[in-house]
C-alpha cells in the first residue's frame, strides 16, 4: 500500500478511531465523511471505539491474502464491537480449531505486513480472544 | 419506453484460451451473435462492454476503443462498463435502456475477460480488487474468505451444510457436460467435492468457479422491429439493479444479498411477474454458497431453505425451477466481465428451445442474476418469449 | 532527586519453546543445557508480533495501570537490539499507538540489552528539570539466535514500559538514586547489516558482564552508604537463569533476594526488556516500604544501577493492568518446526 496512503488512516488503524454521528448518534467505523443514515443532516466527530467485541462469523483460511503466507491457515473474522460497527479482522494467536461464533475478543496492535524488504512496515489492528 | 429484444447472441469458448488474445475473443463473439441476428455490422448503433479488469489482466485500459476499432466498428458509441464481476450484467442493463429509450435503435452488449495471461496468484489479487481494499484486503481477507464468511454464518443460522454446497457443484459440473462451450464438462460426487483442498473453511477448491478467458455478446433491437431479424425475439420484460456497500461488515445482513433482493423486485415489477412465473434462471455462483443464498433473494424458496431446495433436485434439469443449466459460473467457466452476457444468451437459448440436450422443455420466461463483488452489485433481467 | 516510578507495563508473547526442543535437533544434552543455562524454555514471538508491537502492548498495559492522560507524556524513548527499522524510530510508532502525539520528544535507543534502562536515566533527568511532566522508557526485544549457537536457548522476545514522574504524581516507587558503569568492551557485537551477532565466548562473562555489573552496583552503594541487607529484593540483567545468581552471590546478596524478579528460566533473555521485566515482576509483588536494587547489564559494554523504594498505596495500583506472571503463565509450546518458521528462517 502506497505511504500516504497507509499513513493516512494510521489513527484509524492503531487506534480504532471511527465516527460519531451527533444527529443520530450512531458510531461509524471504518470511518466515513457522510452518515450514511442522515447524510447532509449529520455531524459526524472523530471517536475512539471501545477495543471489544464479539466474533459473529469466521473462516479458516488456507489460501492466504498477499502477505499473510506466512501465518496461513489462518483465522479471519466479522468482529461486532462493543459499540456497535463491526469490522473484518485476522483472529491472532488462536489455534484454527479453537474459533466459535460468539467468542469474546479484545482488538490489538499487530504486524500487518510490508511493502516488501525494503518498503514500509504496516501496522494494524487484529482480533484476539480473551 | 420502447419493449426491447434480444435479436442475436453468441459467445466464445469458456476455458484457458492460451492462443486466444483479448482482441480476438471479443471478435470471434462478436461476429457468431452478428451471424445469429443475420445483420450486418453497419446496421449497429453503439456497444457497451461489459469487462472487470483489463487493467490488471493485461495491462490494457480504454478497451471500449479497442473493442469499436478491432470490430471494425469506429465511429460508434462505444462504452466501457464495469461493476466488477457484475461487469456484462450492467452492461446489458445499459445497452437495454439504451435502446428502451429510443436514442439507438440496434445495440450491442458485450462482455470479455483475458484472466489467463498473468499468473494466477495474479489474477485471484485482481479479483480481490472488487472487495474493499482497505478493510478487507488489508486485513487479510481473500475473496473466497468474504462468501466463507457468509457460509458459515448461513450454516450457523439455518443448518445449511457442506454436503448441500457440494450438491450445486454436483449439479452445475453435470449441467457443463451437455453445453459445448463450458470449460469443465465433467461429472464430480459429492465426495469429490468434499476432499478437495480447503481454500477457506468451509469452501474448498471444488466449491469455487475457476479461471476462466472468454466473451459474449447479445444484440438488441427495439421490439417493434426485430420480427424483421428473427423468428423468436426474446423480450427483456424487465431490468434491475442495485447496489450496497462494498465490504461484508457493512452490510445489514451476513446470510443474504439485498443488491438481489432489491434488483429482482424492480425486474420483476418491471415484467409484471412474480418469483414462481420463472421457469428457469442462471444465478451468479462464483461459489457453491452463492447460488444457495441466490435462489432465496431472487424469491425461488423460503429464506435458509436454499440448501434443502437444491438437495431435493429443484434445481435440477428438469426439477422445479432449473437454475444454472449452462453449468452456470462453476461448470462453464466464470470470465469476469463476459459471465453477466452468457447468462443472458444461455436463457436466451433455452426461450428459443435451442439448448440441446440442456433443455428446460417449454420454458417461457427466464431470470438471469450477476453480482459484482461479495453483494456491492446486483443486476437482474427478466426475460420472455416474444411470440 | 525526587523522582519515581508512576507505573509500569510488560508484554510477554505467549508462545514457548523449551530447551528440549531445540537440543534434539542439535544433539545437544537437554540436561546439561538446562543446568549450565538454568534456562528450561524462552519466548517466541508470532510472525505478526516485533519490537514494535510488544512496545505498543507494554506501553498500552502501563497507561492503562496508571490511568494517566497519554498527551502528559512528554517524552517516549524505547531501547531496543532488534528495533524494525535501521532508521525510523520505534518510539514513534509507540507514540502514535498510545495517543501521545505530537507534543512530545521522542528517539530510539541502543546499548544492547541495557537501552532500556538507559531511557529510565534520561526520563529522570528530564522530569527532575521539569522539562516534562512524565516520561516513557521501554525496553522491548525480539532478540535472534543464530541457529545451533548457543544463543539459540535462551534469545527471547519481550518487552516492558516504565512511566517515570515527580512523586508527587502519585508514583508507586520512588527511584532515589542511579550510578552507570561504561567502559568499551567489545563482548558482544552484530555489525550493519548482518543477522545474527557475535560474542567472545567466555570473554563475555569475567570481563564483561561481572565487571560491569558488580562495578555498577557496589557504586551505588557506595554513593548511597548502603549495604545488600538494606535491600528486599535484587534483580539483574538475565542473559541466562545463572549469571544473577553468581552475581548476586559476589555483591553478598542472597538467593531469596534474586527469587522474586528471577524470570529467565521460564521466558529466557528477554534482552531489552530483561532487567525491566524482573523489576516489573518485583513491583508486581513488593510490598510498601521495601528498598530494590536493580542492575542492568548492556554488551559493548556498561551497567545502570537504581535504587527504588515501594511507596504506600501501590497495591490498589499494580492490579490495574496484566501483571508479569500473568503473561509467563499464558503459554503456547511450539516445536522447533514452527519456531523456524515464526522467525522466518523458513520462508515459501
Amino acid at each position: 500500500m502506497a505511504v500516504p496512503r497507509f499513513w493516512r488512516e494510521i489513527p484509524n488503524r492503531y487506534n480504532l478511531v471511527g465516527m460519531r454521528c451527533g444527529n443520530c448518534n450512531k458510531v461509524l467505523f471504518p470511518p466515513r465523511y457522510i452518515c450514511p443514515y442522515c447524510r447532509r443532516m449529520g455531524k459526524l466527530e472523530p471517536y475512539r471505539l471501545k477495543r471489544r467485541g464479539k466474533v459473529i462469523t469466521y473462516t479458516v483460511v488456507h489460501a492466504a491474502a498477499d502477505g499473510f503466507e506466512d501465518q496461513a491457515p489462518y483465522v479471519l473474522a466479522i468482529v461486532e464491537l462493543d459499540d456497535g460497527p463491526r469490522l473484518t479482522a485476522q483472529v491472532t494467536d488462536c489455534n484454527t480449531n479453537e474459533i466459535k461464533i460468539g467468542d469474546e475478543v479484545e482488538i490489538v496492535f499487530r504486524r500487518m505486513g510490508e511493502e516488501g524488504q525494503d518498503g514500509v512496515i504496516h501496522y494494524g489492528f487484529k482480533a484476539r480472544r480473551v | 419506453m420502447r419493449d426491447v429484444a434480444v435479436i442475436g447472441v453468441g459467445l466464445t469458448k469458456f476455458g484457458e484460451l492460451w492462443d486466444v488474445s483479448f482482441r480476438q475473443m471479443m471478435m470471434e463473439a462478436g461476429a457468431r451473435a452478428i451471424e445469429d441476428a443475420e445483420i450486418d455490422g453497419k446496421q449497429i448503433d453503439a456497444m457497451y462492454v461489459g469487462n472487470m479488469s483489463s487493467g490488471q489482466f493485461i495491462r490494457q485500459e480504454h478497451i471500449s476503443s479497442i473493442v469499436a476499432d478491432h470490430a471494425g466498428l469506429v465511429p460508434i458509441p462505444s462504452t466501457r462498463v464495469e461493476g466488477a464481476c457484475a461487469s456484462g450484467g450492467l452492461a446489458l442493463r445499459q445497452a437495454v435502456i439504451a435502446v428502451a429509450s429510443g436514442i439507438h435503435d440496434i445495440v450491442v452488449a458485450g462482455g470479455i475477460e483475458k484472466m489467463t495471461d498473468v499468473l494466477s496468484g495474479e489474477a485471484t489479487g485482481a479479483l480481490a480488487t472488487a472487495a474493499d481494499q482497505e478493510w478487507e484486503v488489508f486485513v487479510g481477507a481473500t475473496f473466497p474468505g468474504l462468501y466463507a464468511l457468509m457460509a458459515r454464518r448461513h450454516m450457523y443460522e439455518y443448518g445449511t451444510t457442506e454436503e448441500q454446497m457440494a450438491m450445486v457443484a454436483v449439479k452445475n459440473h453435470h449441467n457443463a457436460c451437455f453445453n459445448t462451450c463450458a470449460q469443465y464438462k465433467m461429472e464430480i460426487t459429492v465426495e469429490d467435492v468434499l476432499k478437495s483442498p480447503v481454500v477457506t473453511s468451509p469452501i474448498k477448491l471444488l466449491d469455487c468457479s475457476p479461471i476462466t478467458d472468454g466473451a459474449a455478446c447479445v444484440i438488441l433491437a427495439p421490439m417493434e422491429k426485430a420480427r424483421k431479424f428473427t423468428d423468436i425475439p426474446i423480450v427483456v420484460a424487465g431490468t434491475g439493479q442495485a447496489s450496497d456497500t462494498i465490504s461484508l461488515h457493512g452490510r445489514s445482513s451476513l446470510t443474504s444479498l439485498r443488491a438481489t433482493t432489491e434488483a429482482a423486485q424492480t425486474a420483476y415489477k418491471m415484467a409484471r411477474v412474480k418469483p414462481d412465473d420463472i421457469d428457469l434462471a442462471e444465478v451468479h455462483d462464483c461459489f457453491t454458497i452463492a447460488e444457495i443464498m441466490a435462489i432465496e433473494d431472487l424469491g425461488f424458496c423460503r429464506k435458509g431453505e436454499g440448501g434443502k431446495v437444491t438437495e431435493q433436485g429443484e434445481t435440477a434439469i428438469g426439477g422445479r425451477i432449473p437454475v444454472n443449466t449452462s453449468g452456470g459460473l462453476k461448470g462453464k467457466g466464470h470470465p469476469v466481465g463476459a459471465t453477466g452476457i452468457a447468462q443472458a444468451v444461455e436463457i436466451v437459448l433455452q426461450l428459443r428451445g435451442e439448448a440441446g440436450k440442456r433443455q428446460s422443455d417449454g420454458a417461457e420466461v427466464g431470470l438471469a442474476h450477476n453480482v459484482g463483488g461479495s453483494g456491492g452489485t446486483a443486476v437482474v433481467h427478466v426475460l420472455r418469449r416474444g411470440d | 532527586m525526587d523522582v519515581g516510578i508512576v507505573g509500569y507495563g510488560v508484554y510477554i508473547p505467549r508462545y514457548r519453546i523449551r530447551v528440549e526442543e531445540i537440543a534434539k535437533v542439535w544433539g545437544d544434552d537437554p540436561e546439561n543445557v538446562k543446568r549450565g543455562l538454568l534456562i528450561e524454555e524462552k519466548s517466541v514471538p508470532a510472525p505478526d508480533e516485533d519490537t514494535a508491537t510488544i512496545a505498543v502492548e507494554a506501553a498500552r498495559n502501563a497507561v492503562k495501570q496508571t490511568g494517566i492522560d497519554p498527551q502528559d507524556i512528554g517524552a517516549i524513548y524505547v531501547g531496543s537490539e532488534s528495533h524494525p527499522y535501521a532508521v525510523k524510530p520505534t518510539a514513534t510508532i509507540v507514540a502514535e499507538a498510545i495517543e501521545a502525539t505530537p507534543d512530545l520528544t521522542a528517539a530510539d535507543y541502543e546499548f544492547a540489552c541495557k537501552a532500556g534502562t538507559v531511557g529510565i536515566q534520561t526520563c529522570m533527568g528530564a522530569v527532575e528539570a521539569g522539562m516534562i511532566k512524565y516520561g516513557m522508557a521501554i525496553g522491548s526485544d525480539t532478540a535472534q539466535g543464530a541457529p545451533g549457537d548457543a544463543l539459540e536457548y535462551t534469545a527471547a522476545a519481550g518487552g516492558c514500559a516504565f512511566i517515570v514522574g515527580r512523586n508527587e504524581n502519585k508514583s508507586l516507587a520512588t527511584i532515589d538514586d542511579t550510578y552507570s558503569y561504561t567502559t568499551d568492551t567489545p563482548d558482544f557485537w552484530r555489525r550493519e547489516m548482518r543477522s545474527y551477532p557475535k560474542h567472545g565466548g567466555r570473554f563475555t562473562g569475567k570481563p564483561a558482564y561481572f565487571k560491569h555489573v558488580l562495578a555498577a552496583a557496589n557504586g551505588l552503594l557506595r554513593k548511597l552508604q548502603l549495604t545488600p541487607q538494606d535491600f528486599a529484593h535484587v534483580v539483574f540483567h538475565q542473559p541466562n537463569g545463572k549469571f544473577p545468581l553468581l552475581a548476586a552471590k559476589e555483591l553478598g546478596f542472597s538467593n531469596e533476594q534474586v527469587k522474586l524478579g528471577l524470570m529467565a528460566p521460564k521466558i529466557g533473555n528477554t534482552y531489552s526488556g530483561s532487567t525491566m521485566i524482573g523489576l516489573a515482576a518485583i513491583l508486581d509483588q513488593a510490598k510498601p516500604g521495601e528498598r530494590i536494587l536493580a542492575v542492568s547489564y548492556g554488551s559493548g559494554a556498561g551497567s545502570d544501577a537504581f535504587s527504588i523504594v515501594v511507596r504506600d498505596g501501590i497495591e490498589d495500583k499494580r492490579d490495574a493492568a496484566p501483571k508479569v506472571l500473568d503473561y509467563v503463565d499464558q503459554r503456547v509450546l511450539i516445536d522447533y518446526a514452527t519456531y523456524v518458521k515464526f522467525r522466518k528462517l523458513l520462508v515459501k
